[in-house]
């Protein structure tokens, strides 16, 4: 726990970083006003346009990663959740029947990927990039390959609506990762997936059903990954089965690692996935707000992970103290 | 075991291939061969990802029915392989000629030789390919990107008397129609010092992106921002839906342009939130079959034959509407 904690750190103190410069470089960053009835500014936009995808994917993709897997094919669910959702309504469902047709069908695909890993003993990596490409094959085919606009109000309120001044995705995705992390770690649910991630065998050994668990945390990620495509395309009112969450599970990686869990799995940090996921965004709109070139705009991205990955390296945080400490001495 | 798992994956891919490709309807004019007399041409797709290649291959579609051609037609669903390999059955139909809208611009110098051995015409249509010997293909059909960026610079400095404040939403970085739209505006807003880009990033073309960079955008310039030109429809669809949530007014307080011309934007510029929209025509058939013709005949065709795109705004549009087929 205590390891855990000192990993949160190296990406808050990446994450304040980048809020000084911000602070200094262009005014009116902090600025939010209440507006209509909700929150509107800069901050506010982090947190929407953050909790709507990397957020919400990084926590499904942090319970798989600690259980040593990978999840490729949350894009991909996210089209799927999507479509079926505007597909729903435009069929005439109400909005809580076209949510549940969407986050039912994602988690399916989620636990498919699991029956794959756990059951049959692909790799992760393959058996979620075949659900990479038959997902996005799936709302293409669900669609005809066309984009699914609809004029479902409460539909759309889900991402575009607030709660207390607050939009409603960000809402309702820390309340999930409040959830999920206090369910984790109140049973022993976060143990079992660490020892599967750790060493399944020994866990096998030791009775924990480590099938069982890599099943759920796959689901999950589905489920996850569904809500994401759910509010994405509730944010435009219309479902893009061709484009939704494309490259987007690379986002969800990056947050996972920028905030502390290892890939090589046995650990996780939930706390530390949203403040990677936060991250994230905070550097991609701190590029639009200082108008980088879209061509130049991935290498100072670049740096910044390559930045939070190397402070996570114990053998270069190892050095690093050892200086320090001698320069002390 | 492995081996096992690596059988079981092959099959799945192969079972999702299979069932991805029933859907858009990919076998074309039916029957075998060369039907007596009538001209048989193939034509190669790259897919039907989007409206407006769906539109531009029922233009070829109805073009070929309307002259008497029989065509063999393949949806490459984004392979080029499958391109290429459309392409080697077409030669062993012995088809008389062969449209082609290559999926990338590179890596047709194989097939098209091959094409060539057979002494089989290609016509090009909405995207180049950079080939060795320039006589692999007769002739390339397009629309001018920079011509359309131009156009609607050009509305705009008209619109807004030659003073705005402009958001520019650019399409995927590095692709052809986003450099070129950006070149031809940006010439066109340059005799006018007072029409300032404010900032010009990247949407990908696609409309949640683009909402998203506008929603960053508004907060940084704020009432300095007085237009909007996007690459692509759908960004700025997602723009207006932006800067409405911001309670700016798109189509009044705010001047929005956009290129391609499609359907919802028609809507958008009736509903007044939609400036203007530049059409990037896919309705290629009729001039790539007068180019096949041509073609058959022997005639030398320009290595490019440039699509004329129109503009549409609140003055044109409502009637256009109804004919809109994309």
């Amino acid at each position: 726990m205590k390891e855990i904690r000192s990993t949160l750190v190296w990406p808050l103190v990446a994450l304040v970083v980048l809020l000084v410069f911000n602070a200094v470089a262009s005014p009116g960053f902090f600025h939010v006003e209440w507006k209509d009835g909700r929150l509107f500014g800069t901050v506010v936009d982090i947190f929407n346009q953050g909790a709507r995808v990397p957020m919400l994917l990084a926590l499904g993709m942090t319970l798989v990663i600690a259980t040593g897997g990978v999840d490729l094919s949350v894009g991909s669910i996210m089209a799927v959740s999507g479509a079926v959702a505007a597909m729903q309504v435009n069929a005439g469902a109400s909005m809580g029947q076209a949510v549940a047709a969407g986050l039912g069908l994602a988690t399916l695909l989620g636990l498919v990927n699991g029956v794959l890993i756990a059951r049959v003993g692909l790799q992760p990596i393959i058996a979620t990039l075949v659900m990479m490409v038959a997902g996005r094959g799936l709302a293409m085919l669900l669609t005809g390959s066309q984009m699914v606009p609809f004029a479902n109000r409460s539909l759309t309120w889900l991402a575009n609506g607030s709660v207390g001044g607050l939009p409603v995705p960000v809402v309702l995705v820390l309340l999930l990762a409040g959830v999920t992390g206090w369910l984790l770690r109140r049973t022993a649910a976060g143990l079992f997936i660490e020892a599967t991630g750790d060493n399944e065998k020994a866990s096998r050994l030791a009775g924990i059903q480590t099938g069982g668990v890599r099943l759920a945390v796959y689901g999950f990620s589905g489920f996850c990954a569904g809500l994401s495509g759910v509010l994405e395309a509730a944010n435009i009112s219309a479902a893009d089965p061709a484009r939704i969450g494309d490259t987007r599970e690379l986002d969800a990686i990056f947050a996972v690692v920028a905030g502390g869990t290892a890939l090589t799995g046995g650990r996780f940090s939930l706390a530390g996935s949203v403040v990677g996921a936060l991250l994230l965004q905070t550097l991609t709109l701190t590029l639009y707000n200082q108008n980088v070139a879209p061509a130049v705009a991935p290498v100072p991205k670049a740096v910044v992970i390559l930045a939070v990955c190397l402070l996570h390296s114990p053998r270069l945080r190892a050095r690093f103290g050892k200086r320090t400490q001698s320069v002390a001495a | 075991m492995k081996r096992q798992s690596f059988l079981c994956l092959a099959g799945l891919a192969a079972a999702v291939s299979f069932s991805a490709c029933k859907p858009s309807g990919s076998s074309g004019g039916g029957g075998g061969g060369s039907t007596g007399g009538k001209l048989v041409v193939g034509f190669s797709q790259i897919g039907a990802d989007n409206p407006w290649r769906t539109a531009e291959t029922e233009s070829v579609k109805a073009e070929a029915a309307k002259r008497g051609i029989e065509l063999k037609f393949s949806d490459a669903q984004g392979q080029q392989e499958a391109q290429i390999s459309a392409i080697r059955s077409f030669i062993a139909q012995g088809v008389s000629a062969i449209i082609l809208a290559p999926k990338v611009e590179t890596g047709w110098d194989g097939i098209l030789k091959e094409v060539k051995a057979a002494k089989i015409p290609v016509v090009l249509v909405d995207r180049g390919v950079t080939v060795t010997d320039p006589s692999l293909f007769a002739t390339l059909i397009a629309s001018d990107f920079v011509a359309e960026g131009r156009m609607a610079g050009e509305w705009l400095v008209k619109k807004s008397g030659g003073k705005a404040g402009i958001i520019q939403l650019e399409g995927t970085t590095g692709a052809a129609p986003a450099n070129d739209r950006k070149k031809g505006f940006e010439a066109a807003i340059a005799g006018s010092p007072d029409m300032k880009v404010l900032a010009s990033q990247t949407g990908d073309f696609k409309r949640s992106d683009g909402k998203n960079v506008m929603e960053a955008l508004i907060k940084a310039h704020g009432a300095a921002i007085t237009a909007v030109y996007a690459h692509n429809d759908d960004m700025a669809i997602g723009a207006i839906q932006a800067l409405e949530a911001a309670g700016r007014q798109p189509g009044k307080d705010v001047t929005v342009v956009s290129i391609d011309g499609m359907g919802f934007a028609f809507e958008a510029i009736k509903e007044g939130k939609l400036n203007c929209t530049v059409e990037c025509n896919p309705l290629l058939g009729p001039m790539a079959f007068d180019a096949v013709a041509k073609a058959l005949k022997g005639e030398e065709l320009p290595k490019q034959l440039v699509q004329e795109d129109r503009l549409f705004d609140e003055t044109n549009a409502p009637a256009e509407l109804p004919n809109r087929k994309y």
